[in-house]
Order: structure tokens, then C-alpha cells, then sequence
């Protein structure tokens, strides 16, 4: 497991340690099953404090991406595809949201943005059918 | 079972005319670490000392890992003390601090002794007066942790100690809190050792806990205000903590529940731990103003 904490980052320790094994998880660079460190491993391997670790692994518990066991440590739970499947909404909202701020910018019409995403969706799939 | 490792419960304890522990009160869960801030004398090692049973107490209760405090003798093999001076014999070698130290504790472990010197860079020949001031707190958390202590209680660990043997000291806390049942106690003016490991935190000014609290409600209970020198006058029902008037800038620490009542011209920021402890253990004369 990895996780690089900022010191000068605005989001808080528990939060930037929430954020990056729940991504590592989404991503599948943490397999169902695989074991994580436990509260206190986390804390003294980090140089932080026990409830900070403690509280990044209960709201990671109580999100489903993970099963905490008392006295011992916690692990991955297979992935819920509902949870995923709102993830990757979430992920495709921000793209669109971008992609507006930018069009907006540069003075693009609805229409323009509409014939833009209907080219870019007939060259994935040309580039689909291709191999 | 008691869950604490230790709690003080309304605690009096006289140690001068002038000076005294004031209905002191605070505890800490099994299995975390609690850092004790204040300025020098503002009683962190009375109540340390009152809290090993060092110290009589005029009134109110201690307990100590589930024991009342006078408790069993037995209790001192549970708790490991490291003060903030070596009651070791300068002339002792290393070696010679286990044999005479042992008999003293029932589950001495001299594997462990000699494992952790090896550990920590410590020679068995080296003589305790030689030692530095890292080496030898180093020494008194290896005997500590050879007589297995639940509870280590530093006295200042932090101060005399460079960066790096800071850090170290950092690390040692965390490995040994590895186990749920161990906790750790210390008193500290350097607050940056606490800002990231601590878990809880009690503020002590003149004898009085001030406020006693896991780390992050700490934080949350005060806000530190910036204004001008003529700002911060007119305020009903704000008390200024510590506040610091220059012709250019008033600074003070407020209580967040009342920084509402300071109006929008001013600056409110979450303070950090050190601001905290620097506004909190101000001189009397200008720690508050209520305005």
C-alpha cells in the first residue's frame, strides 16, 4: 500500500490517507482481499496519530471499501459495482465539466460541443473496430 | 478493567506558597498518547509526579492502569519513568545498569536489554556519564521497555535533543504502541513533536488544566484573530487569550464559539498547536483582556 501525505496540503492527514487507498482500491492497484497495515502500523509508519489513522480506515469502512478486524488489521472487500459505477459517473461529471469550463472560454456553442463529442465518439469507435 | 491508562480527578497538590495544582483533572484511553503542554512552571511535572505517586496529593483521586495512586508496589514494574534527569550511577557501565537494575522487576527480559541497546546504537562498556543526552533517554526507554511497561511517561524527552534524535524518539513511541494496551504520556514546550503523533492533548497554565481533549478538538476550540492596533476594543463577551498589541497588529487566541462576536474586519484563522500553547501560557499580565 502506498500513501505519500502532504504537509502542506489544504485536505486533512485522515482524509489524504482516505482519498489515496480508496483510489488505489477503484484502481485495482489493491486487490480484493489484499491485507492493509493496521491503525497502528499506519500511525507509526507515517509519524501520525492513532485516531487520525483510525478515522481514515472507519470512513473507508463505512464507504464499503474496506473491512475492519479488531486487534489485527483490515482488508479489501470486493468491489461494489454500484460503487464503482457512481465513481466513474462522478469521474465522467468532472471530465464534462472541464471540457464546458474550457468551451466556454473559447466561445463554443452548445452545438459546436455536441458535434465535438459526436466526432470524438465515432473515432473511439472506428479505433475500436479497428482492433 | 478500567480502560484508562491513568486519570487525575480533581487534583490538589501545594508545592510552594505561591504555587499549586488546582483541582487538576484529566485521563487518557489504554492504547494512545497524550502530550502535557505548558510553559516551564506551569505544572507539568507535578502532575507527572503526583500521577507515579512521587508526590502526596492535598486532595481529589489518581489512578494508574486500573490501580488507585499510593497503589501497589507491584505498579512500578507496569510503568516506565523517563524524567527529565538519569537516577543512573555515572560511573555504571551499561552492562552493569542491567545487573543492578534487575532484581527490581519480576519480568525483567535481559534478551530484550540487550537487543534494544544493540537496536539503538548503545555499547554494553559504554559508562552512563559518557552517554549523551539522546543516548541516554535512549538507555532509560530500553530499560523501560526490558521491564515491560505499559505506560512510558517521558518528562520533557524532546528538549536538549537535536532533530534527528527527536524524530528517533518519534519513531521508538510508535513502534511501542504497536500493542493496544501501551500508552504513552509526555510533557513537551516543543509542540511540533506533537502536532502529527499526538492523540490527545492537555493544555496546563499556572497550575490549572485549561482544557484536556483529543488533538483535533483542541484545534477546533480556538481560532486566532489578527487586527489592528485599535481593533478589538468594543467587544462584549470575548475574552482575548494571551492577546499581543504592537502599533501595527493585535493578535489573540479567542475560544471558537465566541469568534463569531469579533465582527468581519478582522482576520480568524485555525491556529496551530504552537500558537495555542504560546497565546495559553502568556504572562499573567496580558494572558486575558476581557473586552
Amino acid at each position: 500500500m502506498r500513501v505519500v501525505l502532504s504537509n502542506g496540503a489544504g485536505a486533512p492527514l485522515y482524509q489524504q490517507i482516505k482519498d489515496q487507498v480508496g483510489a488505489a482500491i477503484l484502481s485495482g492497484d489493491l486487490a480484493e482481499g489484499s491485507a492493509l497495515p493496521s491503525v497502528r502500523a499506519l500511525a507509526r509508519d507515517l509519524r501520525i496519530s492513532i485516531i487520525t489513522t483510525t478515522r481514515a480506515y472507519a470512513e473507508l469502512a463505512a464507504e464499503g471499501f474496506i473491512a475492519t478486524v479488531p486487534g489485527k488489521g483490515a482488508y479489501v472487500l470486493p468491489l461494489d459495482s454500484a460503487l464503482v459505477r457512481e465513481q466513474l459517473l462522478r469521474k465522467v461529471e468532472d471530465g464534462l465539466q472541464t471540457a464546458l469550463d474550457a468551451a466556454r472560454q473559447a466561445g463554443l456553442r452548445r452545438d459546436d460541443l455536441i458535434q465535438m463529442l459526436d466526432g470524438l465518439i465515432a473515432a473511439a469507435h472506428l479505433e475500436e473496430v479497428r482492433s | 478493567m478500567s480502560n484508562l491508562a491513568f486519570a487525575l480527578r480533581g487534583v490538589n497538590a501545594a508545592v510552594s506558597g505561591t504555587f499549586a495544582l488546582r483541582e487538576v483533572s484529566f485521563e487518557l484511553p489504554s492504547g494512545y498518547v497524550m502530550g502535557l503542554i505548558g510553559a516551564n512552571g506551569a505544572g507539568k511535572t507535578t502532575a507527572i509526579r503526583c500521577l507515579l505517586g512521587m508526590r502526596a496529593i492535598d486532595g481529589g483521586e489518581i489512578e494508574l492502569l486500573g490501580h488507585p495512586v499510593p497503589g501497589p508496589v507491584a505498579l512500578r514494574q507496569e510503568v516506565g519513568v523517563v524524567l527529565d534527569h538519569t537516577y543512573l550511577v555515572g560511573d555504571w557501565r551499561l552492562a552493569q545498569v542491567e545487573r543492578a537494575l534487575r532484581p527490581f522487576y519480576e519480568r525483567w527480559d535481559g534478551d530484550r536489554y540487550r537487543g534494544l541497546l544493540d537496536e539503538f546504537g548503545l555499547d554494553l562498556r559504554a559508562k552512563v556519564k559518557d552517554l549523551s543526552r539522546g543516548m541516554a533517554i535512549k538507555l532509560t526507554i530500553a530499560v523501560a521497555l526490558s521491564h515491560h511497561a505499559r505506560l512510558l511517561v517521558f518528562d520533557e524527552p524532546t528538549s536538549g535533543l537535536d532533530p534527528v534524535a527527536r524524530d528517533e524518539l518519534v519513531g521508538i513511541i510508535g513502534d511501542f504502541l504497536l500493542d493496544a494496551g501501551h500508552s504513552v504520556l509526555f510533557s513537551t514546550h516543543i509542540t511540533t513533536d506533537l502536532d502529527r503523533v499526538g492523540d490527545y492533548l492537555t493544555l496546563i497554565h499556572d497550575g490549572r488544566i485549561v482544557r484536556t481533549g483529543t488533538k483535533d478538538d483542541i484545534l477546533d476550540a480556538y481560532r486566532i484573530v489578527r487586527a489592528g492596533p485599535d481593533d478589538l476594543n468594543d467587544l462584549v463577551g470575548v475574552e482575548l487569550i494571551g492577546v499581543r498589541r504592537t502599533s501595527t497588529v493585535t493578535q489573540a487566541l479567542v475560544c471558537t464559539d465566541e469568534a463569531g462576536l469579533l465582527g468581519a474586519d478582522v482576520l480568524i484563522e485555525p491556529p496551530s498547536l504552537e500558537e495555542i500553547a504560546v497565546h495559553i501560557g502568556a504572562p499573567a499580565g496580558r494572558r486575558k483582556e476581557t473586552v
